[in-house]
């Protein structure tokens, strides 16, 4: 009882308010924008933070990070770009529906999901925080990189190409992510020679390539076709119906994303990818997958923003960043004076439920901007192509460019751009590509600091039972589509 | 669907290396194949230092592995052909064009001078023929997204003829 007082703490403080209300509108705006995100925006907002006491700047970045998360469902309903990481498994369904006229009702599915999600995993928080933070605490490199496996096993299930073709992708992604400095030797690996590669090649010049490029050249190949959309549908909400289809979803992925975002590292976006997976596993139509499900909208959505909360846990509890943005949040905890640990549980239980109670009230404040805006919002579909698209170009350069101020991350992007035509066109998916670079990092690390400790003996992986149990789940996770598309074609 | 089955038939017809499948397996190999063979160039940790494995394995057996996938996805598509893609339009290479036009003008010219290039040039070949339309894609919004990102964010672009002008 006296948490939940603590928690409704910024409702009566107007200061916290405004920050609340600033926070979420620029979270929301630096989600929408390509190339931009929470954690791109919570960096350019922490020495601003620097005038505001402890609470407020905190407060700040959570609603940032909240609303940011959410914010890039817009752009990937609408124009095949994840505003940010965690939004790149909506893109799978939200862009199609979008392209059939429907942009509202993907966007209104995207936006009540994420509060579902937000909302239900700041309750896990409050109640189970500390036996999740207690969970993480079994986790050691084997079992992470056993986790890492597991999430890319789920690449032969997701996207619209073929199991084989996705695992390919998802390869290229990790491939990528091995460029530049080797992390445990300095060496460097496929750099040719340019210094700029010497840091690795970064995140978001891959995504803004492989989404909104490859579509602005997709788009180019279609300017002489007409598109029959009809404006009113555009703008019209989800159903009852869909929301009688969706709950049972909702909570699922709700629960998975929260349980991820648990795990230091993880985040968002595997969370979504697993509760996108989850979702097309349990639905009764996983045929309409990848072709404007409402399913999949929701299961990505509920499971990246609950995501949101549980990767507070180890940031606030262990002081291990549960995900790129937290890490920006712990930043501003440590130049705030607050050191995060188990200890913060006990000694600032007003902080940290004040906290708590921001990120609630955040998830709020961006379903009224979002459920309300969507009709806004949804009319960007209606702009013609050829005045749309000039200008997701040079918000995408800009944002891309924005990033370390460097002018070779835009042509990596522009490359990237082209590749991912291609791959589409031959049948690949771009997502899997994504998944592996943000993998990559993880499997490889977490594999050979494990030899480390194993002394080189692989065997020892299977004597570890929750690395164990990821390798079992991950076999039948390579087996679910054979499975099925063998059902499939016995049918 | 019958369209599908026809231009199966019709991929089935051609000669092995003019088909897609073959041509998109090549690159794929040949490429993987030059990466494996750079990765005989990276530094080997001597075996003091070594703890685990070396830099390059990872890497290689991704490599390996990609090889092995691409060849089991050319073998399926012996038994099941995959559909003739459609010439790509004039447009399409037009697009493509823009972005090396970028990459030119930003490099020797101005960062924003290219956004306003590629903005026009992509606007008017994709059909806008208006003058107001293509001074709102080419010249206003780049004003005001160079508003947001260089005031609001407090970012700072790349010297050039227009930047300099503002930066001096």
């Amino acid at each position: 009882m006296d948490n939940l007082l603590l928690m409704l703490a910024p409702l009566f403080s107007s200061k916290l308010l405004l920050v609340l209300f600033f926070g979420t509108l620029f979270g929301l705006i630096l989600g929408v924008l390509p190339g931009l995100g929470p954690t791109t925006g919570g960096a350019l907002i922490l020495p601003f933070t620097m005038t505001l006491d402890p609470l407020s700047a905190i407060v700040l970045l959570t609603s940032i990070y909240c609303a940011g998360t959410y914010g890039g469902a817009i752009t990937a309903v609408l124009i095949n770009t994840p505003g940010t990481p965690a939004a790149a498994a909506t893109c799978l369904d939200g862009y199609p529906l979008a392209q059939k006229g429907e942009a509202g009702r993907a966007l209104g599915m995207a936006t009540v999901s994420s509060t579902v999600g937000g909302i239900f995993s700041v309750v896990i928080l409050v109640f189970f925080a500390p036996i999740l933070a207690q969970l993480a605490y079994e986790f050691g490199q084997p079992e992470y990189f056993a986790l890492a496996i597991f999430g890319l096993t789920m690449l032969a299930s997701i996207g619209e190409g073929s199991p084989i073709k996705n695992l390919i992708a998802g390869a290229f992604g990790i491939l990528i992510s091995t460029v530049g400095k080797d992390f445990m030797t300095s060496i460097d690996r496929f750099t040719f020679g340019i210094n700029e590669l010497t840091e690795g090649i970064g995140f978001i010049p891959v995504v803004v390539g492989l989404f909104a490029m490859s579509e602005m050249l997709t788009q180019s190949t279609l300017i002489n076709q007409i598109f029959n959309r009809i404006a009113l549908k555009a703008i019209k909400l989800p159903s009852k119906d869909d929301y009688k289809k969706t709950w049972k979803t909702i909570l699922r992925s709700s629960g998975i994303g929260s349980f991820i975002g648990v795990l230091p590292a993880e985040g968002g976006t595997v969370a979504s990818l697993i509760g996108y997976s989850e979702a097309k596993r349990f639905s009764k139509n996983p045929e309409e997958f990848g072709k404007g499900s409402i399913e999949g909208i929701a299961g990505a959505e509920a499971a990246n923003n609950a995501a949101t909360g549980g990767a507070m846990v180890p940031t606030l509890a262990l002081g291990i960043p549960g995900s790129a943005t937290t890490a920006v949040i712990l930043t501003g905890l440590i130049i705030h004076g607050v050191r995060p640990g188990p200890d913060l549980f006990r000694e600032q239980p007003d902080f940290l439920y004040g906290i708590f109670g921001a990120m609630l009230i955040a998830n709020i404040l961006f379903f009224i901007f979002g459920f309300f805006g969507a009709k806004i919002f949804a009319r960007i579909t209606l702009v013609p192509n050829k005045i749309l698209w000039p200008m997701i170009f040079a918000v995408s350069v800009c944002g891309t460019y924005s990033l370390n101020q460097s002018i070779i991350d835009v042509w990596i992007m522009l490359f990237f751009g082209v590749l991912g035509f291609f791959m589409r066109r031959y049948g690949f998916s771009v997502v899997p590509v994504i998944i592996g670079l943000i993998l990559g990092e993880l499997v490889e690390g977490t594999l050979r600091q494990s030899l480390v400790i194993f002394d080189g003996n692989w065997l020892m992986f299977f004597t570890r039972p929750i690395a164990l149990t990821f390798f079992i789940l991950s076999l039948i996770a390579l087996a679910f589509p054979l499975i099925r598309s063998r059902k499939t074609k016995k049918k | 669907m019958k369209n599908v089955q026809k231009s199966k038939r019709a991929n089935k017809s051609l000669p092995f290396f003019f088909k897609d499948e073959f041509k998109v397996s090549f690159v794929i190999i040949f490429v993987s194949v030059v990466l494996l063979i750079t990765t005989f160039t990276f530094d080997i940790v001597p075996p003091i230092l070594n703890r685990g494995i070396q830099p390059a394995t990872f890497p290689k057996a991704l490599l390996i592995l990609i090889i092995a996938m691409t060849l089991i996805v050319y073998y399926l598509a012996t038994k099941n052909p995959w559909k003739i893609e459609k010439k790509l339009p004039r447009s399409f290479f037009l697009t493509v064009f823009s972005f090396v036009l970028f990459v030119i003008v930003s490099k020797t010219l101005d960062f924003f001078l290219a956004i306003s290039a590629l903005s026009i040039f992509v606007a008017y070949y994709w059909g806008e023929k208006r003058l107001f339309y293509l001074l709102l894609v080419g010249i206003i919004f780049p004003i005001i997204v160079f508003v947001f990102f260089e005031t609001i964010l407090g970012l700072r672009f790349p010297p050039g003829i227009i930047t300099n002008i503002y930066y001096s």
